[in-house]
């Protein structure tokens, strides 16, 4: 068991707070740098796709696990960015300049989405987000002089300074980078006024309305900083894949991100890059597993929806924080071993919050 | 006589997606929550109804019967296993949950041998028949889904008047603490809106299949529903029917004077305006939270 004893008000906001903390991030950043070298190029190439994924979740963690604004329509976000980048590189435009363009107008278009957000909350947000996720998946597919319709559009490999960033392990640094810059990025604002405003939103609008809290504002840029990282997200992405084609963008899409963001445990930063590992591992585990079940089952193609499906339900009736609330469940066991109590984490009991009080 | 024909086609078409979204809003109105999981219900009660009928060889009215009651006890059973445990949690893990329903009822369903890969053709008695009023085409199926809508509206509608269940249904959507008060169970209403709204779905879902096909994924439709209950507003049940009209007109007109493409979206376009012009849609009623 640790006990911090805290010496002055700064020690409440720093990213580190113990040696344990600086030991095993360094250690996690250690083995991620020396990756390349030690692991196989496949396992390399999912190692990129978990990086890229968790800056979207990132993203949509900010959006639906910060500040309770859930949107089902994040794969537009992600196409935006990649659309902007698959068009601005295959014009030759310098690859960061393009990065922080595809940023840029998703965080637009995260700002358009916002207003009618502001208005509405709820189901009606879901809603929304929803219409507008297959309004922008129809435009990817009719607007052919721009994103090469329903054919998809091939995107040239990334250049900086002359240097080919196009192999495996080049763009590896790349995600990488971004990565960690967004989850600093992330971890800094939840620390500042603007963070906690976000939390003050998601916990109770009328609250923080009246602590003098501009709901319409911080929702704004709540959703602009969540569409910018799903942005940012869809570049690489569009970069990684070098083929996009707008059915890469659909509900199913929006609807994975969310089943990233809720498994891997809304409202911890953590949760992106556990909800990150989960989405790229699972599918493999599930062809691993084809062999072993019978082939009605096995064959199926409903087969992973299915385990989806059941993995969500699992989740939200039975560790509704996620694969991160399980980590902390093992932890404040071995913290507390053996005094662990079987209710310390119980969830109370509450009524359901009504929104149509009168 | 053209844009006659495109209504009639449009309100068929409209039925159906107010069907759907009348399931959301008993759910809604009953426990607050919004299920995902509507159209894939509304495929499972197709498929249930095929597979009577081919694998029995059961004619299609009994068939059919049996299909609305068995997906009204699987939609009880569904609330008491799954839903009931987690009310009062934050909406959006409820909505997580019927996501994920909906995902295991689709992955389900392509697991049964010989039905669920293939799309079948629920072969209804009235089937490909035609009906010449003037210049004007009725296909009996679009004429039937009209029928059978208004009917079970008209059903609907007597029930949560007249009847001791429907009154108490009622009765605790407006408030669930009040009407437990008051001695109505209310647990016992909500697994049976469940139930309800699952015997909606499945009588959606074989009216639509003679018009589509039967088919896994046939639920997608559901996501199209979402659009007619926000316009009809949320919590009001004449406005699902009315909003399922409205986006059913819009799609069928969509379809035709404009230009490819826009008929699958001027759904959600429509939705998206109704919500910045009148968040609480046309029948929705003007509610706000005081502290």
């Amino acid at each position: 068991m640790r006990f911090i004893f805290k010496t002055s008000y700064a020690q409440d906001i720093t990213l580190a707070r113990h040696g344990g903390h600086v030991f095993w991030y360094g250690l996690l950043g250690v083995l991620l740098v020396v990756a390349p070298w030690v692991v196989p190029e496949y396992w390399l190439a999912q190692l990129t796709f978990v990086l890229i994924y968790a800056i979207v979740g990132l993203g949509l963690m900010l959006l639906a696990g910060f500040t309770g604004q859930f949107s089902i329509g994040h794969a537009a976000f992600l196409g935006a960015g990649a659309y902007t980048q698959g068009v601005l590189a295959n014009m030759g435009v310098p690859f960061p300049v393009a990065l922080l363009a595809a940023a840029g107008l998703s965080a637009a278009v995260g700002v358009v989405v916002a207003l009618p957000a502001l208005r509405v909350k709820g189901i009606y947000l879901g809603i929304a987000t929803l219409s507008f996720g297959f309004i922008v998946e129809e435009v990817f597919a009719r607007w052919e002089s721009v994103t090469g319709g329903n054919a998809g559009l091939h995107v040239k490999a990334p250049h900086l300074f002359g240097v080919d960033l196009g192999s495996s392990e080049a763009f590896y640094f790349v995600c990488l980078v971004v990565a960690v810059l967004s989850t600093l990025g992330i971890l800094n604002l939840l620390r500042s006024t603007t963070g906690r405003a976000f939390v003050a939103i998601r916990d109770s609008e009328i609250s923080a309305q009246s602590m003098g809290i501009h709901l319409a504002r911080y929702k704004t840029l709540s959703f602009a900083i969540s569409a910018a990282l799903a942005g940012l997200g869809g570049a690489l992405y569009a970069h990684k894949l070098s083929f996009i084609s707008p059915d890469q963008f659909n509900i199913i899409q929006s609807i994975d991100l969310l089943l990233l963001v809720v498994i891997g445990g809304l409202g911890s930063v953590h949760g992106a890059f556990l909800g990150a590992i989960f989405l790229i591992s699972m599918p493999q585990l599930i062809s691993l597993s084809k062999g072993f079940l019978p082939d009605v089952i096995g064959q199926a193609p409903g087969l992973q929806g299915l385990v989806y499906g059941l993995v969500l339900i699992a989740f939200v009736m039975f560790e509704p924080l996620g694969l991160y609330g399980r980590w902390l469940k093992i932890r404040t066991y071995l913290q507390l071993f053996p005094f662990y109590r079987k209710g310390l984490f119980k969830r109370q009991k509450s009524f359901t919050k009504s929104d149509r009080l009168r | 006589m053209q844009v006659l024909q495109l209504l009639l086609s449009g309100i068929a078409q409209g039925c159906i997606y107010g069907l759907i979204a009348l399931g959301f809003v008993l759910i809604y109105k009953a426990t607050e929550t919004v299920s995902f999981a509507q159209g894939e219900l509304m495929m499972l009660g197709a498929f249930f109804a095929f597979a009577a009928m081919s694998m029995f060889g059961m004619p299609f009215w009994l068939a059919a019967v049996l299909a609305v009651i068995a997906m009204g006890a699987f939609g009880v059973l569904l609330e008491l296993v799954v839903i009931r445990p987690i009310l009062g949690q934050p909406q959006f893990s409820i909505v997580m949950l019927t996501i994920g329903i909906g995902y295991v009822a689709r992955g389900v369903i392509t697991m049964v041998p010989g039905i669920g890969t293939d799309t079948h053709v629920l072969a209804v008695p009235y089937k490909d028949q035609v009906w010449k009023l003037g210049g004007l085409v009725v296909n009996v199926e679009q004429a039937v889904v009209i029928a059978a809508t208004a009917v079970l509206c008209g059903l609907l509608f007597a029930m949560f008047r007249y009847s001791k269940l429907g009154i108490a249904m009622q009765a605790s959507s407006q408030n669930q603490l009040a009407a437990y008060y008051m001695g109505i169970p209310v647990k016992r209403l909500n697994g049976l809106v469940w139930g309800l709204a699952a015997a909606v779905a499945a009588i959606a879902g074989m009216l639509l299949a003679p018009i589509t096909f039967v088919h896994a994924n046939m639920g997608l439709i559901g996501l199209k529903a979402f659009p007619a209950a926000v316009v009809g507003g949320f919590g009001s049940l004449p406005g699902a029917i009315v909003g399922g009209l409205v986006i059913g007109i819009v799609e069928s007109l969509a379809g035709f004077y404009l230009p490819e493409g826009v008929k699958d979206i001027a759904p959600y376009i429509v939705v998206l305006i109704m919500l910045m012009v009148k968040p609480n849609g046309l029948f929705g009623e003007k509610l706000r939270k005081k502290v």
